[in-house]
């Protein structure tokens, strides 16, 4: 059992990623969250706003409830298949961040100085969190697809646009990580 | 019933994406430090297992649910739309530490403030609907 409960090993969680990827293509669908973010926009009544929501959003039905799934899937696993450790980061990245003013690295999946309900009563972390969910939303769908359409789906096909796209996520993400973070903590 | 199954997947995804930790924001920054290869393996598992079962299914060992042959849709052509809006996506990734799977799993966890960053993602994904035509794809 404490093969379950412990954080699974990369070389278990990778191969199980790939699994729901080949789940779906199994049932004639395509693993990509963030298409959920569009079908949203259109039930909202974005299509009168922009062409690119005129679609029959019932289709993506599938996919709204691969992510109800996914609502259910975190919450079962800390309530029933966690030992609440911690995550086990490397002492350098520990240190830098507690440098940086966090203060408990890994012992929550997020940062309490960005998601607690204390923390957002702040403008600055709640800036954070809707910046950040901006650019999020707008770059994925102007990329074509997230990290499970573009970094799994996509790169298991060999596709050329989305490796162009996995580069993108990386440059972006390196200069956040590295060159903005010191900068806004 | 129909259903079902997709309901299956997700709660299986979520429950991958926790336990293996790829919804950690510090998994994150970590990865974008190259502190850790933790992230690094899952990806690179992640993609040379779907690389093996892509190429066992087109030499037709696998066929989908309805017998026909397993299909991914081809991305179109283009270089700048990927790589400008995979750079903008990047930024985001890194800053809030989840990408559009995991910030549903984390708001399952618990994680109320989410709900902020879902409704954002979901505007900035408006807001390209919006200047789509304008933009260089």
């Amino acid at each position: 059992m404490n093969y379950v409960l412990n954080p699974w090993p990369w070389y278990v969680s990778g191969p199980l990623i790939a699994f729901v990827m080949a789940l779906l293509l199994y049932f004639g669908k395509t693993f990509g969250m963030s298409s959920n973010l569009r079908t949203m926009c259109t039930i909202a009544g974005a299509g009168k706003f922009a062409d690119f929501f005129k679609f029959k959003w019932k289709d993506q039905l599938w996919n709204l409830t691969v992510v109800l799934g996914a609502i259910i899937g975190g919450f079962i696993a800390v309530q029933y298949l966690s030992n609440n450790s911690e995550t086990n980061l490397n002492p350098t990245t520990v240190i830098e961040l507690q440098n940086m003013n966090f203060k408990n690295p890994g012992s929550t999946l997020v940062p309490n100085e960005m998601y607690s309900l204390d923390a957002i009563t702040n403008p600055k972390a709640l800036i954070l969190l809707i910046v950040g969910g901006l650019l999020v939303g707008f770059g994925t769908r102007y990329a074509g697809g997230c990290t499970s359409g573009h970094a799994i789906t996509g790169l298991s096909s060999l596709q050329k646009p989305s490796l162009i796209a996995v580069i993108g996520f990386f440059i972006g993400g390196l200069i956040m990580t590295n060159f903005i973070l010191p900068l806004i903590f | 019933m129909k259903f079902l199954k997709f309901l299956l997947v997700g709660i299986f995804f979520g429950i991958v994406l926790v336990k293996s930790e790829a919804v950690s924001w510090y998994r994150i920054y970590e990865m974008f430090r190259f502190q850790s290869f933790h992230m690094y393996g899952i990806i690179g598992t992640a993609i040379t297992s779907g690389i093996l079962f892509l190429q066992i299914s087109k030499k037709g060992y696998i066929k989908s649910i309805k017998g026909a042959d397993i299909f991914v849709p081809k991305k179109e052509k283009g270089l700048v739309r990927y790589i400008l809006g995979g750079t903008i996506f990047g930024f985001g990734w890194a800053l809030i530490g989840a990408c559009p799977g995991p910030m549903y799993i984390l708001l399952g966890t618990g994680v109320w403030s989410m709900v902020i960053v879902i409704a954002a993602a979901i505007l900035g994904t408006f807001i390209y609907g919006l200047l789509k035509n304008k933009l260089p794809h």
